[in-house]
């Protein structure tokens, strides 16, 4: 579509969305991500957008971003810096002003530019001045102006007509980047297909934003980054929500076994409950309950009918749910308790990133109430955990906590399929008749798991429930069979132990520094390390997924490093639970708790600071 | 539910092997005796049923039934029993609940267990007090009464178990009294036949703690008198001899006596269990003595599609015609591209 000018190969490049709230920012960035996936390139987005759906116009408070990080060899992170941001109104400058590469490019509308929203940004006059943003890249484009001009026959009412700014500004950055439109073309096509009009316009405002790029040149240079050197296979891009849904239903598949969710709806959980309530093609239950409390008690029912059972919730649904977690523990029944981290405490910061509900996932409940717990660390390995989660609560007849993070729910990234035949098939311990008479808590001597007698099956009925109870399922006050109890139901937690993977080391198994992750900010953590390996610096990093119980070889793995360094986005809870397990080291930590992920530069600066202290 | 005929079974085949732990003379040992004589009627095969209760005395009951059983926590029997029946529909559900579990704690359970018409069957032992913590008030407890936590009476206004089901959309409701065994297993068996949230509240004695407090209507030498029991199409009549009943009388319903004033059966209200429009059946649960008798039976009893027969056909509706059939297909669905 004409010639380019100077064009620039990059490894990797980061581009920020951002607008209002209402200005459609995350389609924008959804729409771009999907097109540079299936060009080829690797990435990963995050979308950052407020707690309210439609805050002040024009503030800083009302600011919903998208980044996408894309590249031409392997992205584990959106990025820190973006090397283009795309900023909608002044209020866009103020929030990523200081997230902009020295350098880099700015476009922003000039129509939006007024001296009302400059004021109410808190700008006084230019906000490019005043960010002393005056030498970098800047183009003030005229967006609503141009799309006026592009869509004045058009018929729409100026509402809508304004709505397509966003596609303008996305055709510019598909010039910018020397992508085809073809991709959101056929989005639109397809969604507005009972408006043909609306797909149209948003056509032509794309395809106008395209052309004025061409047209005025400033977009120079243009970037070029070529197709990412990736493992062959299907790939699709998937966020943490989806990919965790698709695991419980990969989980359900595997076992033969109906699916449940009972949820309650909460950010940042609830697209897994959105998304699981859509497969009914997949028989898929959903049950949007009347409260945090009634998602987790009617999985649990449905677990105690035969179902795999799963309930999600962020952290206050979560600290709703901690009685009936209790109840699952006592009835060692199968469920899968979710728990997407946000922001706490209470309601705390609901749309943003944070992992300090660990200690809640492993001691959040009265008596002596252990449970697994495993953690993702990437959004696509949401679907490996989750599918992980079930078959041990399946196979162990245990609850077990998934944690996930709003910045892996909301977080994509490209994701090579897997086939349905490679993965592990699920075997609960169903219970048959030939255990007549049954002992509900009578167990499998590997596993300690006790066997599941599915209402329905002639002869084995029993009762089970939160009192204590003997082996035969009789109430019991008996002070022995009590201690006796509460050992069996920890051994059995702590022998899940036997059948997850050792701890994997990122680098060398010996050095000065092991960074030590958990969860979701094994992105960061690992282009850190990456980084200052390629320095010279001799440092390694493993990440933990299996949280309770920990892998069989972390003392052999830490041994071998002269300082331990756990980063996390909390004040040092993962540390605190290491110093418990493995009390013979010291850790150092690295910590943040600011509802944002780390930067590869918090971790990079730290660690050469205790480097030289060494 | 299917209901296959199987070999009749007698109400010990439901009794487990339990020691029954309520104390002597609690009126729940009534109400356990007459649902193990309405399941024997039944001909529901006995690994079909499931009993789920919360928290409280009645609560103990599904460890007394040689059927599948969850004693569960404190006022989630609604939210549990709502999964059960809905992963698996075949099987017949019933919840055992008191008037502190179903009405205080496990209240927004409760009401939309009945919003959603699951077809669970939920047996409220209703005896105004808390028992198993030792005589503190309830939702249920009348207006000034002295307990532990209301020495100078409480302040309260209680709830009426009818209102409330009626409020909550309820489509069955039916009121009983813990000694009564044959009305009560009538109920039981109507409730188990009846598809969606059947509401049985039992006018259950707490031997221990609230002793009596059901006398005043239950007691034997009163009862006909201070009760009315009702039948679908039979006139509101009651009574020792049968010499009294019930009429509308404006908007309110009034009590006659009959042969005064030339009333005779033919101007007695005829009970509609049946009639979707609540209206009388909502003013014959709320009747309280002395003003009125107190409406037993099948109060309420309308047919309405269940939640989870909602649930499952639609599913089935939509595997019908969907392209996606297994994982494989969702996994290779929409955009995806291939990396050679």
């Amino acid at each position: 579509m004409g010639k380019k000018s100077e064009v620039i190969e990059r490894e990797e490049v980061v581009i920020r969305f951002s607008g209002d709230s209402g200005d459609g920012m995350q389609l924008t960035g959804t729409l771009f991500s999907d097109t540079a996936a299936l060009f080829g390139n690797d990435l990963s987005t995050f979308p950052d957008y407020p707690a309210e759906i439609r805050a002040p116009q024009g503030t800083v408070g009302g600011v919903s971003g998208f980044q996408v990080h894309l590249g031409h060899s392997e992205i584990n992170t959106p990025g820190d810096f973006s090397d283009v941001l795309v900023a909608m109104n002044p209020a866009a400058i103020k929030a990523n002003a200081k997230w902009i590469k020295p350098g880099g490019t700015v476009i922003y509308d000039e129509g939006n530019f007024t001296e009302k929203n400059i004021e109410k940004a808190g700008y006084e006059k230019d906000p490019i001045v005043e960010e002393k943003l005056d030498g970098y890249n800047i183009i003030a484009a005229p967006i609503s102006f141009m799309v006026k001009e592009a869509l004045k026959d058009f018929g729409l009412d100026p509402k809508s007509v304004l709505r397509t700014k966003n596609m303008f500004a996305l055709g510019m950055i598909y010039w910018l980047f020397d992508r085809k439109l073809d991709y959101t073309e056929e989005y639109f096509e397809k969604k507005f297909r009972n408006k043909p009009g609306m797909a149209e316009a948003n056509k032509i405002a794309l395809r106008a934003g395209y052309y004025y790029a061409e047209t005025i040149e400033a977009l120079s240079p243009v970037y070029k980054i070529l197709p990412a050197q990736i493992a062959k296979g299907t790939y699709r891009n998937i966020c943490g929500n989806t990919a965790a849904a698709w695991g419980f239903m990969a989980a359900a598949e595997k076992a033969g076994l109906k699916l449940f969710i009972g949820s309650y709806p909460i950010t940042p959980a609830t697209g897994i409950l959105e998304e699981l309530a859509a497969r009914k093609d997949l028989g898929v239950i959903s049950f949007q309950a009347e409260d945090e409390i009634a998602g987790i008690c009617t999985a649990l029912g449905a677990s105690f009918a035969g179902n795999l059972a799963v309930t999600s919730t962020s952290g206050p649904g979560m600290a709703l749910k901690s009685e009936a977690i209790g109840l699952a523990v006592m009835a060692e029944l199968p469920l899968v308790i979710v728990n997407v981290q946000r922001g706490g405490p209470s309601t705390g910061l609901p749309t943003k990133t944070e992992q300090a509900d660990l200690m809640q996932a492993l001691y959040g409940r009265n008596g002596e109430c252990p449970v697994v717990v495993i953690a993702a660390s990437t959004p696509s390995d949401c679907f490996h955990f989750a599918f992980e989660s079930a078959r041990i609560a399946l196979e162990h007849m245990t609850p077990v906590v998934f944690l996930s993070d709003s910045y892996l729910a909301n977080g994509t990234e490209p994701w090579r399929i897997p086939k349905m035949k490679d993965l592990p098939k699920i075997s609960p311990p169903f219970a048959d008749r030939k255990e007549i008479p049954f002992l509900p808590y009578k167990r499998d001597e590997e596993t300690l798991a006790r066997s599941w007698a599915v209402p329905g099956i002639p002869g084995l009925e029993h009762r089970i429930g939160g009192l204590e109870k003997t082996v035969k399922g009789t109430v019991s006050y008996d002070p022995e069979n009590h201690e006796l109890m509460v050992k069996l139901r920890a051994e059995k937690v702590e022998r899940v132990v036997n059948e997850i993977s050792d701890l994997v080391v990122h680098g060398a198994d010996s050095g000065d520094i092991l960074v030590v992750g958990w969860g979701g900010s094994y992105g960061y953590l690992i282009t850190a390390v990456r980084e200052l390996q390629a320095a010279g610096h001799k440092v390694s990093l493993v990440n933990f997924n299996y949280i309770n119980p920990l892998p069989k070889n972390v003392k052999d793995v830490f041994r071998r490093f002269k300082k331990i360094v756990v980063c996390e986005l909390n004040m040092g809870q993962f540390a605190d639970y290491l110093r418990i397990k493995h009390q013979e080291f010291t850790y150092e930590q690295i910590n943040k708790v600011q509802g944002l992920p780390f930067t590869i530069n918090d971790i990079k600066d730290k660690c050469i600071k205790m480097l030289e202290n060494k | 539910m299917a209901e296959i005929l199987v070999n009749k079974y007698t109400p010990k085949d439901f009794k487990s092997d339990q020691e029954v732990r309520w104390c002597p003379g609690c009126g729940d040992h009534a109400v356990l005796s007459s649902v193990q004589r309405a399941l024997a009627e039944l001909s529901i095969p006995k690994e079909k049923f499931a009993f789920i209760s919360g928290i409280g005395c009645s609560s103990r009951f599904p460890y007394y039934m040689d059927t599948y059983g969850f004693h569960s926590i404190h006022g989630r029997a609604s939210a549990i029993a709502s999964g059960v029946k809905t992963a698996n529909p075949e099987l017949s559900v019933w919840q055992i609940t008191g008037d502190g579990d179903a009405l205080a704690i496990g209240g927004n359970h409760f009401i939309h267990v009945i919003r959603r018409n699951i077809d669970i069957n939920i047996i409220l032992f209703n005896n105004e007090i808390y028992g198993l913590t030792k005589g503190q008030y309830s939702p249920t407890s009348t207006k000034g009464l002295v307990t532990k936590t209301s020495p100078f009476g409480t302040v309260e206004e209680p709830f009426s178990v009818g209102e409330l089901v009626i409020g909550a959309r309820g489509k069955f409701f039916a009121r009983t009294v813990d000694t009564n065994v044959a009305l009560s297993t009538q109920i039981y068996i109507e409730a188990a036949k009846h598809k969606g949230t059947s509401v049985i509240e039992v006018l259950q004695n707490c031997v221990i703690f609230n002793d009596g407090i059901h006398d005043t209507i239950a007691d034997k030498e009163v009862r006909d008198d201070r009760t009315l029991i009702l039948k679908h199409g039979q006139p509101m009549i009651f009574g020792k001899g049968n010499d009294k009943g019930l009429i509308l009388d404006g908007l309110k319903l009034k009590v006659v006596k009959l042969g005064e004033n030339g009333i005779t059966e033919k101007n007695l209200l005829v009970h509609d269990a049946l009639e979707y429009n609540p209206g009388i059946q909502y003013m014959l649960a709320n009747m309280m003595y002395p003003e009125y008798p107190v409406a037993l039976g099948v109060i309420r009893a309308v047919p309405w599609p269940t939640y989870e027969r909602s649930v499952h056909e639609q599913i089935e509706g939509i595997q019908k015609t969907a392209k996606i059939k297994c994982m494989d297909d969702l996994l290779m669905s929409g955009s995806v591209w291939e990396v050679e």
